[in-house]
């Protein structure tokens, strides 16, 4: 009987460990959104006249096509802000599809070096690269606040 | 084909219409049906949620008239930025803009390609024709003085660097970088969409078909 409670948590064990990683390389990948989205709250432009100094958003962004591959930009506050690329009005929103795996370079006044760089991944192949980018995924997600 | 025609002449009363009111009746339905799935479709570009109205500018045309958008509502336009000394963006994406207008056959007729000059220094009128004619003679380039530009310029949110000489080159070349990208403009005169640098024609010509059909 004790034998058989060894085994048997032995067999479990080595099925979990082999099962885990198999479904991580080989399961098809739903996001629930495949929107990155980033905000201007309210109150900003003022936060920026009283001399604040802040990023809005990253100088490089990692989008991944067939997962997360749609940018949203939103302004919240009460003026106009040049958002990366484009002019966005007061609650406007932007939303920019990625269809191409590529790097992107777009002017950006937002930062000191005047560029904004979107980088998009391709989508995660079944096997090996999809097990990665699982466990990086999984790694970025228990570090974010 | 065949079959449903069958099947409208055998139903009671439908079968009373003449075939001339049958086929008006047939070609409504395909509108309405054609503009359901075109309104549906999403664009491939940047999309701007709500659209604002695309602000209005008169500057000078390539062609010696004035350049005004509203004088473009009814069509699609593109409305780019760029300079005719441009070495690689400009010519790219006005190349890709003629491929789009070229697929998009008959349609392109209510398709207009509008590009202002970041450069009103070397770009005249006659200069920005010449450029633009050789991709398409029916784009239009607007030039004008250095503070019209300007105020079209940030009504669009468009980036400009100052001039970038390099070492090696005269004194009189310079180059300029600026915002890269292209919108577009439905027939009402609303800013829908922004196309990065690099956006492919086929895509362009997807856009600008959504954008005809609604």
């Amino acid at each position: 009987m004790k034998y058989v409670l060894h085994y048997g948590v032995l067999i479990l064990l080595v099925v979990v460990a082999l099962g885990v990683p198999a479904w991580a390389a080989f399961a098809p990948i739903h996001p629930d959104s495949r929107e990155q989205i980033y905000e201007i709250p309210k109150g900003t432009w003022a936060r920026r006249q009283a001399g604040e100094k802040f990023d809005l958003i990253p100088a490089e962004i990692h989008l991944t096509l067939g997962v997360r591959d749609v940018l949203v930009m939103k302004n919240h506050d009460d003026v106009p802000q040049l958002f990366g690329p484009v002019l966005i009005m007061p609650e406007q929103s932007f939303r920019l599809p990625f269809g191409k795996a590529a790097s992107y370079l777009f002017t950006c006044p937002l930062h000191t070096s005047g560029l904004l760089t979107i980088v998009v991944d391709p989508e995660p192949e079944r096997g090996w690269s999809r097990l990665l980018w699982r466990t990086t995924a999984a790694a970025r997600s228990s570090v974010a606040p | 084909m065949k079959a449903s025609s069958r099947t409208l002449h055998r139903s009671g009363s439908r079968s009373d219409l003449s075939p001339r009111v049958r086929r008006g009746l047939g070609s409504v339905l395909f509108v309405f049906a054609f503009s359901t799935h075109a309104a549906a479709e999403a664009l491939r570009a940047g999309v701007f949620d709500p659209p604002r109205a695309a602000p209005d500018f008169a500057l000078n045309a390539s062609d010696g008239s004035e350049l005004k958008l509203s004088r473009y509502r009814g069509k699609v336009v593109a409305l780019g930025f760029g300079y005719t000394h441009c070495p690689s963006v400009c010519p790219t994406t006005l190349a890709y803009l003629a491929e789009a207008r070229k697929k998009l056959a008959a349609a392109g007729s209510d398709f207009q390609v509008i590009y202002v000059t970041v450069d009103p220094e070397r770009d005249t009128a006659a200069n920005l024709k010449a450029f633009l004619a050789s991709f398409d003679p029916t784009f239009i380039g607007g030039t004008g003085t250095p503070g019209q530009l300007a105020q079209v310029r940030t009504a669009y949110g468009i980036t400009l660097s100052d001039r970038i000489y390099v070492d090696t080159l005269p004194k009189s070349t310079y180059f300029l970088d600026h915002s890269s990208f292209v919108y577009l403009i439905d027939r009402a005169g609303a800013l829908r969409a922004m196309a990065p640098f690099g956006v492919s024609a086929d895509d362009i010509e997807h856009d600008v078909k959504v954008l005809l059909s609604r």
